[in-house]
């Protein structure tokens, strides 16, 4: 099996305490630290989720103390797309386009059950049934709607896999090979 | 005017053109010839004794044979209201007359049925889909759908679209800007989409965009039976899932003649007004930070979370609730219920006033919305423009007053009314109708009754055969439920008559020859919900 095979994080962390070379894996560990603190999400939401963001952003749950409070609302200034929401026939290319003018280093959150699977909505004529069909999708958080709690969970999830992967191209060979 | 007085006058207005339809327990309907349909329209509103000036509900159906439109229209003078029912004579081609140069509010409701039907109105000033795109196959709604939509990921060229080249056409001059608003825009409050033609900084024209989260609720309620229909009504207007829970409830309470017990109407009353609190503390934060104030979206949320903290200790959920079935609630109360809602009144009068320090007062904040979109009553009721927004032009839509569902009746409150018809009365009426809905609680909360919080009903629920319809008054407008059921387990046709839509459609009015910064307090202030207009 290829190190790639591995997705769960667990997995990933153990095979990185294996260590490889010293000195250019440490500056990787450090852009990806760097990276995973200050996660910039896009502001993009359809319907019900969207509301279960705004309540996770306020005091109570306050997602700023994980470094995800920058909200865009440009998708260039972005790195991550939490995907809050329904996504339908009509919305599909203006998220595939969204997508596409993030710039890299860019993850994507799938927030609900709409956007993992069409939820209660999958039968309907203009759900799109998952938005995996569209754009690749970095975490699953699963709820309809996601509760701020099972959000900030989902996010922390992320930066850990973001801080197992290799953020140095160095890295990215080692993995291809 | 009786309902049979109001029959025999139309009746006599255009002899053999009009039957009258059996009805039980619903409004008085007639049955009209398509062509005489315009007509009969323009008597009804134009005439003194009858003056049909507020357009409820209008809806498409398919009656197999033929596809029909159904008109539910109501005197706001008079209170009484008459259903106009009217068929092609054939489903290949088929038109109707429009009465959007009647009723403004209907050229969108028109498109709708165009849209899912494939009824062209003759004269429509607009006819195009409204929800699904321009290349989309079929009509959704017929019974015989069945074409079938690829998934398409390419973005559409501006001009591949007929609206956008309709206000592209009708532009010579080299001053006018056509820019895209949406539907990705932190202000849109959702995916709403605007095409706005502008002359230096002032709004032209602006052309809303729907369907961007139209995910074909009615047509899935064709499938569903009651009870799980019931969990996709809280999906349209999120803001008031609970109110819009109980439309469906009490529809079909309604048709099958069931009587709630006392104590779930008093827990329905107060959940209603705690979800009204809540929408409007929601509101409040977003048209605060949609005018560049951001502290108030960490005072209304913290105040919005007390109201979510009560409705998951009763029934597990913050958002959608989902806790009404027909024939009562879910479950009882928790025992805390009592005692945390008077906590939370107490919390609520406390802050109110520092709400109104912290942003009505502030110079800035008015001077952006006094005078702006000024919406006259005249118009808020051809279009229309029912709740907050409607109240807001002097205009006493308020269903809880009109048609009291629950214990309304007995609840001693004043509709709040303002009559500037601006942004700021639009703001300051939701503050008001804060304070009425704290009062409400505080009326019923003492006074819950015991015994039963739900009626048994059967496990399958059978609709006796007819058309009913309910309104109730959710936290943006006058939300209808139009019902039709052939005594199925599930139904025929299920109509929501959802109050944005028809708010949406006086926004081009309102923002016409305004600043495009007003524009967002404009929108911001009419409170849009988008999968409520989408639904």
């Amino acid at each position: 099996m290829m190190p790639t095979d591995f997705k769960d994080n667990e997995a990933l962390e153990q095979l990185r305490e294996s260590g490889t070379n010293v000195v250019l894996t440490t500056v990787s560990d450090l852009v990806s630290w760097g990276r995973a603190n200050s996660l910039w999400p896009l502001m993009f939401a359809t319907s019900c989720c969207g509301i279960e963001i705004m309540a996770a952003g306020a005091a109570r749950t306050d997602f700023s103390r994980f470094g995800i409070e920058v909200y865009r609302s440009s998708p260039r200034q972005a790195d991550l797309m939490v995907v809050a929401g329904t996504i339908v026939h009509k919305m599909a290319p203006v998220l595939k386009r969204l997508y596409d003018q993030m710039a890299d280093p860019k993850y994507v959150v799938a927030m609900g059950n709409c956007a993992i699977s069409g939820g209660p909505f999958r039968d309907s004529y203009h759900v799109v049934n998952g938005i995996e069909d569209i754009i690749p999708v970095d975490v699953y958080i699963p709820g309809c709607p996601v509760r701020p709690e099972a959000l900030l969970y989902g996010i922390m999830q992320l930066q850990r896999k973001i801080k197992v992967s290799y953020s140095l191209p160095l890295g990215k060979k080692e993995e291809d090979k | 005017m009786t309902d049979q007085a109001l029959l025999d006058k139309v009746l006599a207005f255009a002899p053999g053109k009009v039957a009258v339809e059996e009805y039980v327990n619903t409004y008085p309907a007639l049955r009209v010839e398509a062509d005489a349909l315009h007509d009969l329209a323009r008597f009804l509103k134009e005439n003194e004794e009858t003056d049909f000036d507020y357009l409820m509900c209008l809806s498409g159906v398919d009656w197999g044979a033929n596809l029909g439109v159904v008109y539910h229209l109501r005197s706001t003078r008079h209170g009484h209201v008459l259903v106009l029912k009217t068929q092609t004579p054939e489903r290949i081609t088929p038109t109707i007359d429009t009465i959007s140069d009647l009723w403004v509010g209907a050229e969108f409701h028109e498109r709708e049925v165009y849209d899912m039907f494939g009824i062209r109105f003759t004269n429509h000033p607009d006819m195009r889909r409204i929800f699904m795109s321009d290349k989309w196959m079929g009509f959704p709604l017929r019974k015989d759908y069945q074409a079938s939509n690829p998934l398409h990921l390419e973005t559409e060229g501006a001009y591949e679209d007929e609206g956008i080249r309709k206000l592209a056409s009708g532009k010579g001059k080299d001053e006018t800007f056509i820019i895209n608003f949406g539907p990705q825009h932190p202000s849109t409050h959702g995916v709403l989409r605007l095409v706005i033609t502008l002359e230096g900084e002032n709004v032209d024209q602006v052309q809303p965009h729907c369907g961007y989260i139209h995910r074909g609720i009615e047509k899935m309620c064709e499938h569903l039976t009651y009870q799980q229909i019931v969990h996709l009504t809280d999906r349209m207007d999120y803001l008031s899932a609970h109110i819009n829970n109980e439309a469906v409830c009490l529809c079909v309470e309604k048709a099958l003649q069931v009587e709630v017990p006392l104590r779930a109407q008093y827990i329905r009353t107060i959940m209603d007004e705690l979800t009204r609190v809540a929408s409007h503390l929601l509101f409040w934060t977003s048209f605060g930070m949609d005018l560049g104030a951001t502290t108030c979206f960490f005072y209304s949320m913290r105040e919005r979370d007390h109201i979510l903290d009560i409705f998951e200790e009763t029934c597990g959920a913050r958002l959608v609730l989902s806790y009404v079935c027909p024939g009562g609630v879910m479950y009882d109360l928790h025992p805390n219920f009592q005692r945390r809602v008077k906590d939370f009144i107490r919390e609520m009068r406390r802050r109110l006033p520092e709400y109104h320090r912290l942003l009505s007062g502030n110079v800035i904040f008015q001077g952006r919305s006094r005078n702006i979109g000024v919406l006259s009553h005249e118009n808020a009721v051809s279009f229309g423009v029912t709740g907050p927004s409607g109240r807001a032009s002097g205009w006493h839509c308020d269903v809880r007053k009109q048609d009291p569902y629950h214990v309304y009746s007995q609840v001693d409150f004043q509709e709040a009314i303002r009559t500037e018809g601006d942004v700021f009365a639009r703001y300051m009426l939701r503050m008001d109708e804060l304070e009425t809905s704290l009062n409400i609680i505080e009326q019923l909360i003492d006074q819950i009754p015991s015994g039963d919080y739900a009626a048994k009903m059967k496990p399958v629920i059978r609709v006796p055969e007819g058309e009913y319809y309910q309104r109730v008054e959710t936290a943006r407008g006058d939300l209808g439920v139009w019902l039709v059921s052939q005594g199925d387990k599930f139904p025929y046709r299920l109509k929501f008559r959802s109050p944005g839509f028809s708010t949406l459609a006086a926004l081009p009015h309102l923002c016409h020859g305004f600043k495009i910064a007003d524009l967002i307090a404009i929108s911001g202030s009419l409170d849009f919900v988008i999968p409520d207009i989408d639904r």
